[in-house]
């Protein structure tokens, strides 16, 4: 018999954060709405991390008006690679990843080609507001298409792999890596089919992964192992990540990192409002962890000594 | 600390006020918790409306007299600045309102409330032949053959009127009937023809008016055709040739005569909107109280327009709707399109009933997901093709209300409320959503959606709960109260207890 207080119990023993709880009491309470522009804005992220010396893709264009979308063709005629992003996009959607070209069409991501009218009509689309929350119209970033690390040839299909840290009041709490599988179609979100797989906060090694809700141990397309790798930079991705507390100044904030195989960690973006499923990837719940960062006395430090205090204390088994 | 003290006291006042309001309502004010069956009062509004011309303006309206199974325990007659004058005649009572001059929209009411007092007919007066209409040719041809048939075609009295009525509204008509049509435009006209016709075969026929004590606006007084079997007046219905006194008539006047009329004023209207009322209990408790406190119950809504009470009556459910959201979304954790879009389709069931309201719902959604998945081929641009997919939305609704009256099916019909353009935003966001999340998401949604509307839509037309908002709108401020508290809970939604079951198994260490 399924008894869902007994779940419910065994839940908060883990300490594990629900969508309630975490707009009550994270997101409403820490993450001022003012400061919301920052990380919803996909163009002020990256000003302000340029700025701070974060280090994010490189922008070649951005799209405001629908007459940009032709001249567009032009201007991105150096690059062989790119990815338009809508600015105010969620969760993946509306990004569009172009390898190549071939004679006048695109070639995306998965190989297929794309033609110019169709890549203007995704585009315009994207402009009206099609992706953006609540259907504003929105502007597009067009940026460097980031070429992954090779280590993460063996445990991803196709797409890239992104690491996402939570980070509550500048302490990196909770990290996973998101592998694309077959059939994630590429995408890294986990509730498209992509694995978590929890990071250890003080070594960077990976733990335990998660597809859909049943724990794994191997990529199902590559059949590589998952758990026990070593995710390189580790220390400079913490960095970055503490550093984005500062850089929003968002109490519970989700950053989204990637490896490039050049230029080492990028922001890909921030989130205010980050998943739950890290919890899943972790085998653990984020209560615990924000409240003995809640419960510090003076957990206003420098970033060297908060990512010392997570390394010290959040261990993922 | 503060602030969930704060909000604890806030809630605690509001929960405090609406019961102490409630119980004061009931207990002290005697106003009935519960819609009763039994004593039925019926409050009839009618109110003439016009534009008045420069000179005198003079209006008639007909009221009832004789009122065979009801008893009018209270009257009013409202025209502020008019004077009164009342006539009688056999039938009904003739008010007569003038003023020397008005200026702007002019609104007369006159509002009974109804009581039921046993049940019976309209017997009195004497069998007599109706006028009959002087025809001229090819009218009296047609009338007789038309004569002839009904009289081959019934038995007695009743059958002989019954038939006559069956066959002037048959579809289509016979060209005898077709030709006669002619001479009666309008009901009444038909009803006065009839009775005349009937007196061509020397039978007692005379027009009785009516009302159908129905809650609702826009009720219409009809006439009902008598005739005289020799015994007893016999009643037969001109639309469905049904025959018998229907027992929530209203009877408003005897005889042919409009009910009212506005001189020179052929475009007045006369609107008549009828309202269920509560129960014995409620028009006590409002007697009394004009009696002691007037001013109390002059702030209630009992004292507003019965079309505005009609309003609040819905308007007031929709908290409890919203209410029923919040409970599915934050503590069942269903996802929705929109936050308020499951509501609004609870609203345009009331129009559909649940049953044709989901089929056409999910019909109309399914079939503008066809034509947005086809226009995606088109490439079309955002709005323009936001529009389109409302316009194909509009044109389904048509054809889906014209193929179910088709069918004999009368549901379609009634959807002006539904919500063409959240429907049409819908379909946009679960294309998407079908082609960024995939088909399980996007039916996840539209599912959860329709499945809150549903139970909202269940909750909002429970008969025992809209008495009660209505009478003790009060509840308002308890529905309010349990709302704010909601939105400090922050324990987890059910939904999340399968979500995250994978942490929840026993063997699940601590961090």
């Amino acid at each position: 018999m399924w008894n869902p207080f007994e779940v419910a119990s065994r839940l908060k023993r883990i300490g594990l954060l629900g969508l309630n709880r975490r707009n009550a009491d994270y997101v409403l309470k820490y993450n001022p709405r003012k400061f919301y522009p920052r990380v919803d804005d996909k163009l002020i992220t990256k000003q302000l991390a340029i700025a701070a010396g974060i280090p994010v893709p490189e922008l070649y264009a951005v799209v405001r008006e629908e007459h940009e979308i032709r001249e567009l063709h032009d201007k991105l005629a150096a690059y062989e690679k790119f990815v338009v992003k809508p600015a105010h996009g969620s969760g993946g959607d509306g990004i569009l990843v172009i390898h190549g070209r071939r004679g006048q069409r695109y070639r995306r991501a998965s190989g297929l080609l794309m033609s110019r009218e169709d890549f203007e009509h995704h585009l315009s689309n994207a402009l009206s507001g099609l992706f953006s929350l609540g259907g504003h119209p929105d502007h597009l970033l067009v940026e460097y298409c980031v070429e992954f690390d090779d280590f993460f040839e063996r445990v991803s299909f196709r797409g890239v792999p992104d690491i996402r840290i939570i980070v509550f009041l500048g302490y990196p709490v909770m990290a996973m890596i998101r592998l694309p599988t077959r059939l994630s179609d590429g995408k890294a979100n986990l509730h498209q089919g992509a694995i978590g797989v929890g990071i250890d906060i003080p070594t960077g090694i990976t733990k335990r992964g998660v597809w859909g809700s049943e724990p794994i141990k191997e990529h199902p397309d590559t059949e590589h192992s998952i758990v026990g790798l070593r995710i390189p930079h580790w220390d400079t991705l913490l960095s970055i990540a503490a550093r984005c507390y500062e850089l929003t100044g968002l109490g519970y904030v989700g950053v989204d990192l990637v490896l490039d195989k050049h230029q080492g960690p990028l922001v890909l973006e921030l989130n205010a409002r980050p998943g739950l499923s890290i919890q899943i990837a972790n085998g653990a719940g984020l209560l615990h962890r924000l409240k003995t960062i809640e419960a510090l006395p003076d957990r206003e430090r420098p970033p060297e000594a908060r990512i010392a205090f997570a390394r010290e204390h959040f261990h993922t088994v | 600390m503060f602030r969930q003290l704060h909000l604890l006291l806030l809630a605690a006042v509001l929960v405090a006020t609406g019961a102490a309001a409630i119980y004061y309502k009931a207990q002290v004010l005697g106003l009935p918790l519960t819609p009763e069956e039994q004593a039925e009062v019926w409050t009839v509004q009618a109110r003439v409306h016009y534009q008045p011309r420069r000179q005198a303006n003079s209006v008639r309206l007909r009221i009832p007299k004789l009122t065979p199974g009801f008893t009018i325990i209270e009257e009013r007659f409202i025209a502020p600045g008019y004077a009164l004058l009342t006539e009688e005649d056999e039938g009904s009572r003739i008010l007569r309102w003038t003023i020397r001059r008005a200026s702007g929209p002019q609104h007369l009411y006159y509002r009974a409330t109804v009581v039921r007092a046993g049940l019976a007919d309209y017997q009195d007066g004497r069998p007599q032949l109706a006028e009959k209409p002087s025809l001229e040719e090819p009218f009296l041809t047609a009338a007789n053959a038309l004569l002839e048939e009904v009289r081959q075609g019934s038995a007695d009295i009743a059958s002989f009127a019954r038939e006559l009525i069956r066959r002037f509204n048959e579809q289509p008509p016979s060209q005898e009937v077709a030709l006669l049509k002619q001479l009666a435009p309008d009901p009444l006209a038909r009803a006065r023809l009839l009775a005349g016709l009937l007196a061509f075969r020397n039978i007692p026929a005379r027009i009785v008016q009516g009302l159908k004590l129905e809650a609702g606006t826009q009720r219409t007084i009809r006439p009902f055709l008598q005739v005289h079997n020799e015994q007893r007046w016999v009643t037969v219905d001109l639309d469905t040739a049904a025959e018998g006194w229907p027992e929530d008539l209203l009877l408003w006047t005897v005889g042919h005569e409009v009910p009212f009329a506005v001189e020179h004023h052929p475009r007045a209207a006369l609107e008549v909107a009828i309202e269920r009322n509560l129960a014995d209990a409620l028009l006590l408790a409002e007697q009394r109280l004009e009696a002691e406190n007037r001013k109390l119950f002059e702030f209630s809504l009992f004292a507003l327009p019965l079309e505005t009470q009609q309003v609040y009556r819905v308007l007031l459910m929709i908290p409890i709707g919203a209410f029923i959201m919040l409970l599915m979304r934050n503590v069942v954790g269903v996802s929705t399109f929109g936050t308020f879009m499951p509501i609004l389709i609870a609203i345009a069931f009331r129009d559909t009933g649940l049953f044709a309201g989901l089929i056409m719902f999910t019909v109309l959604i399914g079939a503008g997901l066809l034509v947005r998945f086809y226009m995606e081929r088109l490439k079309l641009l955002l709005v323009p093709r936001l529009t389109s997919v409302l316009i194909v939305v509009v044109i389904l609704m048509a054809g889906f209300s014209v193929l179910s009256h088709k069918l004999g099916i009368e549901v379609g019909l009634s959807v002006a409320l539904f919500p063409m353009v959240i429907m049409a935003m819908t379909i946009e966001r679960m294309s998407i959503a079908w082609e960024e999340r995939g088909p399980g998401h996007a039916i996840r949604q539209g599912a959860g959606s329709l499945a809150i509307a549903a139970v909202a839509y269940l909750v909002m037309t429970w008969p025992p709960l809209v008495h009660f908002v209505f009478v003790f709108p009060e509840v308002l401020l308890i529905v309010l109260a349990l709302a704010m508290l909601i939105g400090r809970y922050s324990g987890y939604r059910l939904t999340e207890l399968f979500r995250f079951r994978a942490l929840a198994r026993p063997e699940a260490s601590q961090s």
